[in-house]
């Protein structure tokens, strides 16, 4: 349908579209229901990847993904029990907005983007490479997001954000931390803060390494140094690329990506430090 | 084109704008006034609905998403016009001052208490998060919904 209709807008919660349509921003030639495609609402593990359908509902993601909580915590940071139930991760990425919840997430995930033509069957896109810039994406016009597929991680994780309200709100700062025990890495996901999700590389390397020099890794009681953590912080705001808007300043916005990085860092060492059984 | 959906238990059928909202089908064609319009943007929850089962802003469901689905409105709660316990409350607490927001809130409510029969006061929170109300300052819908979850567990 979308091959024969490039013009047709699809849609699924709405969350974002019909904002457009109801203030007359929008006037669609055509538009193409996808909460009838049942295949977009599934999710399912295979191998060591998770596949989520552009479809699953953030309200299905709280109750029935918890083993991810780093993408439930953003889930369940979306608007309003009314938006969870209709809003979609596909939408977070069809919209594109640098501000979307789920995409920090899917960023620390290292998650790819899976698209769909009639013409030339599935293509998968790292998120980076989808994500081109604000409200832009690398989507071919005769193509649909199917969904977003990442390899599972172990070690613990987080998603915070700031805002005016603990509801209803398009976050000043978001902030997405994730520690992959296998390979000893830490990644860190920045959003609402540039033009599109930013991965704070350069932090990411130096606190693991510094973790390495502490033996934190091995012995997840061994301290990490303050001085390590604050510089930790410090790298993550500076990877920050923000706007002053109507939301915030744009150094309220780096103050605000220090403070997540360092409370969020502290909460997944401390998760590592808890005993197994608990 | 025509949108088909049963409302309330019954058949529904009316033409309508391809671009239109499941909240102006309701209110426009259906002649369906209780959930109202108000900001068109999810923000405020005054048309929340279920739609499936599953509360909703109307405002931002497309009408021809709605064909052939159940959709539940504030009129359905009430059977022979009588009020719905969770009216009533808000009647008694003194929820109710402009009146505005409150069927948005009544739906809200009642889809909180019907997964959740004693809801705490955190969760009553998260539930109502988003529903607003300019005139109460909420505390006395708070005070409606713990009256009515006590009234519908069966107290006094």
């Amino acid at each position: 349908m979308k091959a024969a209709r490039s013009e047709a807008i699809p849609l699924a919660g709405g969350t974002d579209l019909m904002v457009e349509l109801n203030f007359g921003r929008l006037r669609p030639a055509a538009i193409i229901d996808l909460t009838r495609v049942a295949e977009l609402t599934t999710h399912r593990q295979e191998n060591g990847h998770v596949f989520l359908g552009a479809g699953v509902t953030y309200a299905a993601i709280v109750k029935e993904l918890p083993a991810f909580k780093p993408l439930v915590q953003a889930s369940r940071s979306v608007g309003s029990p009314q938006i969870r139930n209709r809003g979609t991760v596909g939408g977070n990425l069809g919209t594109a907005s640098p501000a979307g919840d789920a995409l920090p997430v899917l960023a620390a995930y290292d998650a790819d983007v899976v698209l769909h033509s009639q013409a030339r069957g599935e293509r998968s896109l790292p998120w980076h490479a989808f994500l081109t810039g604000p409200k832009e994406t690398a989507i071919a016009p005769d193509e649909l997001i199917v969904g977003t597929r990442w390899a599972r991680v172990r070690g613990p994780g987080s998603f915070s954000k700031i805002g005016t309200r603990n509801a209803m709100v398009i976050a000043v700062a978001g902030l997405c931390l994730g520690i992959d025990e296998d390979r000893q890495r830490v990644k860190v996901a920045l959003g609402s803060v540039g033009p599109t999700i930013i991965r704070a590389t350069q932090a990411e390397e130096q606190i693991a390494s510094a973790m390495s020099g502490s033996g934190t890794w091995q012995d997840p009681s061994a301290p990490v140094p303050d001085e390590a953590i604050l510089e930790f912080a410090e790298l993550v705001a500076s990877a920050a690329r923000p706007l002053d808007d109507v939301r915030g300043t744009a150094a309220y916005r780096r103050h605000g990506c220090r403070v997540l990085a360092r409370r969020a860092l502290s909460w997944s060492l401390t998760e590592r430090r808890l005993p197994t059984w608990l | 084109m025509v949108v088909r959906t049963r409302v309330n238990g019954e058949w529904r059928e009316a033409e309508v704008w391809p671009g239109a909202s499941l909240l102006t089908f309701l209110r426009e064609q259906l002649g369906l006034y209780g959930s109202k319009n108000a900001c068109e943007q999810g923000e405020c929850g005054s048309c929340s609905v279920w739609l499936d089962g599953a509360l909703v802003c109307s405002c931002l469901v497309l009408a021809a998403q709605a064909f052939d689905r159940e959709v539940h409105t504030i009129e359905g709660l009430t059977d022979a016009g009588r009020l719905h316990p969770i009216q009533d409350a808000f009647v008694e607490a003194g929820a109710v001052q402009c009146g505005f927001c409150t069927p948005g809130f009544v739906v809200a409510v009642a889809d909180l208490l019907q997964n959740d029969g004693n809801p705490s006061p955190a969760t009553i929170r998260e539930a109502l998060s988003g529903n607003i109300c300019r005139c109460t300052g909420y505390a006395k819908i708070l005070d409606a919904v713990n009256l009515a979850a006590a009234r519908m567990r069966g107290g006094t």
